[in-house]
């Protein structure tokens, strides 16, 4: 499935494993944003009007919706070229 | 099996294209039989028997007597078809029936679910979905085993998988029966035995690749579903032709609405059918914000430990092509679930909003009770209109409906065609059959593969190790359908709680197996012992009558058992020497996509 394996120095592959690992916080942050965030605060956001929608409840219903599918589409797009500059992309 | 391999890869685009230009030609087959005078019972047996039927095919064409096929599809399913197959393994009957209604009577409430299911994927992206795939396992509980090493942590992972899944299916078995019930028009007792014959039809003689296959199949038929009755209705009531992007107003207008009407309970409670009390646009009571929160990361991190859904990713050709398969899946569940709101808004405005020709709320009892949908769903006891009052004019809180009925009924409220009611019963059998498959199968496999195989008797042939995997298919599956028809809890409740059972036991040992080196055997059995053991203390304490803490009932206990969890298994391991060389490498290997599995291709 993965053709010949990369001989990663130990160096390389810590170096790889803190991209991959910050990456992965950035993710995750975003992540807490809009999934645990916003909902507590959505009582004030509902004030705002947002497309005719209460700018809270619009959140909730799409908004952090859109959010986490743009997110991971981003992460895996990142992801590749992490792999690709160190030569440890499986495909 | 030359149409699954190869020759069926390379033309899979053509073959599902040519399924879903069937489909649509089927619903205008039924659309004009329906115009000729053919009867509305007919129309529905005809869309749950036809769509059963391929299913069946389906599953006939990919039965395989090869280990690979069997646990993990080959390893070859493309990530796009994956990702739509992980998509009708994740929304079951309660996304596809019982989510919109939910909205409707819980309103704001209510949508932690839907935050938690769509959120959950960026979990199983970011921490599991591709390292588990490196890994090269075949069950959940084979990681468990492998990274931690030793009989007690594979064991300990089954035992938590089983009682998920299997509260999990019990559900879903349930509400193929109702579904079965209600379209062939047979008694629920039966219906569940009928549901459970065409769920075992797709998935025992082929294993993951036929489960793989028919969940494509499914997918396609209920997001279908889905989607037509909603846009028709739109069009249909003047609500804009994509309603998505143009409930706002409706939104807002309801909230005016109930405060022109009030949001009172009612003077006598009709037992099991339910009154609109809550908000539609905002929380509402003590701990709103907390009660949300906490409801969202159960449903989120019991996304991420959930062994049907992880275990899809591990039939994907490579690292790159499970993370793509994760994106894949969230944009097809996506497509469902930013649909639900817009339905449940649509529904309620077209109620109680007295502009509109379909309004109920404020006009004479009399008027309502002569509505044709509200006899039908009166006659079945599923809905009622009570006078309590005695002015003679319908208010709020005097219509009393079963949440779950709103999807179902909406396309009759709107005036719909009935052949849109047979199509959305086949949706709604197409996710609750391709949930039951993808748990049956988690199940069967983790009994027959991490327990039979790897720790009762591990010289096992291969013939014998599958057709142990299909005897217990079957007899889990009986025993799920055994206890679905004496219909012991609701199908949403049992859903949350197969969530909080997955996520106390096995997020953290999962998680902490990647992310921390230093995460050892002890550590983990802690993590997953203790985890589960003090979530389903809580459970039992507030489900037999306990004063739920902070507001944490039964649907969330697993922050409870997810907190225990994560101390007990760092506690513990930090007390406890740091596991040996050769695991330590075998994460760091993990953590790199090239490079050969963990576990052989065949073990």
């Amino acid at each position: 499935m993965s053709g010949e394996h990369a001989q990663l120095s130990d160096e390389a592959r810590d170096r790889y494993w803190s991209k991959t690992r910050s990456l992965t916080i950035v993710v995750l942050v975003l992540w807490f944003f809009f999934s645990l965030v916003i909902p507590w605060f959505v009582s004030s956001l509902n004030s705002v009007n947002f497309l005719g929608f209460p700018l809270g409840y619009y959140m909730i219903a799409q908004g952090s919706l859109i959010a986490f599918v743009v997110l991971i589409f981003f992460q895996n797009w990142r992801q590749d070229q992490i792999d690709e500059e160190f030569g440890v992309a499986d495909e | 099996m030359a149409m699954i391999k190869g020759n069926f890869l390379d033309n899979i685009g053509r073959v599902y294209g040519i399924y879903t230009g069937g489909f649509i030609a089927f619903i205008i087959l039924m659309a004009i039989l329906e115009q000729m005078g053919v009867g509305a019972d007919t129309i529905g047996i005809l869309f749950v028997a036809f769509t059963i039927a391929i299913y069946a095919l389906i599953g006939w064409l990919s039965r395989t007597m090869e280990v690979d096929a069997y646990y993990v599809a080959g390893r070859q399913v493309p990530a796009v078809y994956n990702g739509m197959a992980t998509a009708a393994d994740w929304m079951s009957g309660a996304s596809f029936v019982a989510l919109a209604g939910g909205i409707y009577f819980g309103g704001y409430g209510y949508m932690a679910f839907i935050v938690g299911w769509t959120g959950g994927y960026v979990l199983v992206n970011s921490l599991m979905a591709p390292y588990l795939r490196k890994f090269g396992c075949y069950t959940v509980p084979d990681f468990v085993g492998t990274r931690y090493g030793g009989n007690l942590a594979r064991f300990c992972a089954v035992v938590v998988l089983v009682v998920a899944s299997f509260t999990y299916v019990t559900a879903q078995i349930n509400a193929t029966g109702t579904i079965a019930a209600r379209a062939l028009h047979i008694p629920f007792s039966y219906g569940v035995w009928f549901g459970l014959l065409g769920i075992l039809l797709c998935s025992m003689l082929g294993g993951m690749r036929a489960v793989t296959w028919t969940q494509v199949a499914q997918y396609i038929v209920l997001i279908i579903a889905y989607l037509v009755p909603v846009i028709w209705m739109s069009n249909a009531q003047g609500f804009g032709i994509i309603p998505h992007f143009t409930y706002g107003e409706a939104a807002t207008t309801i909230a005016g609405l109930e405060t022109q009407y009030g949001l009172n309970p009612p003077a006598e409670a009709v037992p099991g059918l339910s009154v609109l009390t809550t908000p539609h646009t905002g929380p509402v009571g003590d701990l709103a914000e907390w009660k949300f929160v906490t409801l969202a990361l159960c449903m989120m991190a019991g996304t991420a430990s959930l062994p049907h859904i992880l275990m899809r990713y591990f039939t994907t050709p490579s690292v790159r092509a499970a993370r793509k398969s994760v994106a894949w899946s969230l944009l097809f569940i996506f497509l469902l679930y930013f649909t639900a709101p817009a339905l449940a808004t649509l529904t309620k405005l077209q109620l109680l909003d007295p502009s509109l020709p379909t309004a109920i709320i404020g006009k004479s009892i009399e008027e309502v009770q002569n509505l044709a949908w509200i006899q039908n769903w009166s006659s079945v006891g599923f809905l009622s209109v009570v006078d309590q009052n005695g002015d003679g004019i319908l208010q709020l809180n005097e219509f009393f409906m079963r949440p779950d009925i709103v999807v179902l009924a909406t396309p009759e409220i709107a005036g719909l065609p009935y052949v849109i009611s047979g199509l959305v019963a086949a949706g709604g059998m197409a996710a609750a059959m391709s949930t039951a498959d993808g748990l049956l199968l988690a199940i069967a496999n983790a009994l027959s593969h991490d327990l039979y195989y790897k720790i009762i008797d591990p010289k096992a042939d291969t013939a014998v190790r599958l057709i142990v995997a299909r005897v217990l298919l079957v007899v889990i599956g009986a025993a799920a359908a055994l206890i679905a028809s004496m219909q012991l809890t609701g199908i949403l409740g049992a859903v949350a709680w197969a969530f909080c059972f997955a996520a106390s036991g096995l997020f953290f040992p999962l998680a902490l197996g990647v992310w921390w080196k230093r995460a050892n055997t002890p550590g983990a059995i802690a993590g997953m012992v203790l985890g589960f053991a003090s979530g389903s203390a809580y459970l039992y304490y507030v489900y037999t009558g306990g004063t739920p803490w902070m507001g944490l009932d039964h649907l969330r206990f697993g922050i409870v058992g997810m907190a225990t969890s994560l101390v007990a298994m760092v506690v513990v391991t930090l007390l406890t020497p740091a596991p040996d060389e050769e695991t330590q490498r075998m994460v760091d290997e993990t953590r790199v996509p090239t490079g050969p599995a963990i576990l052989a291709a065949k073990h």
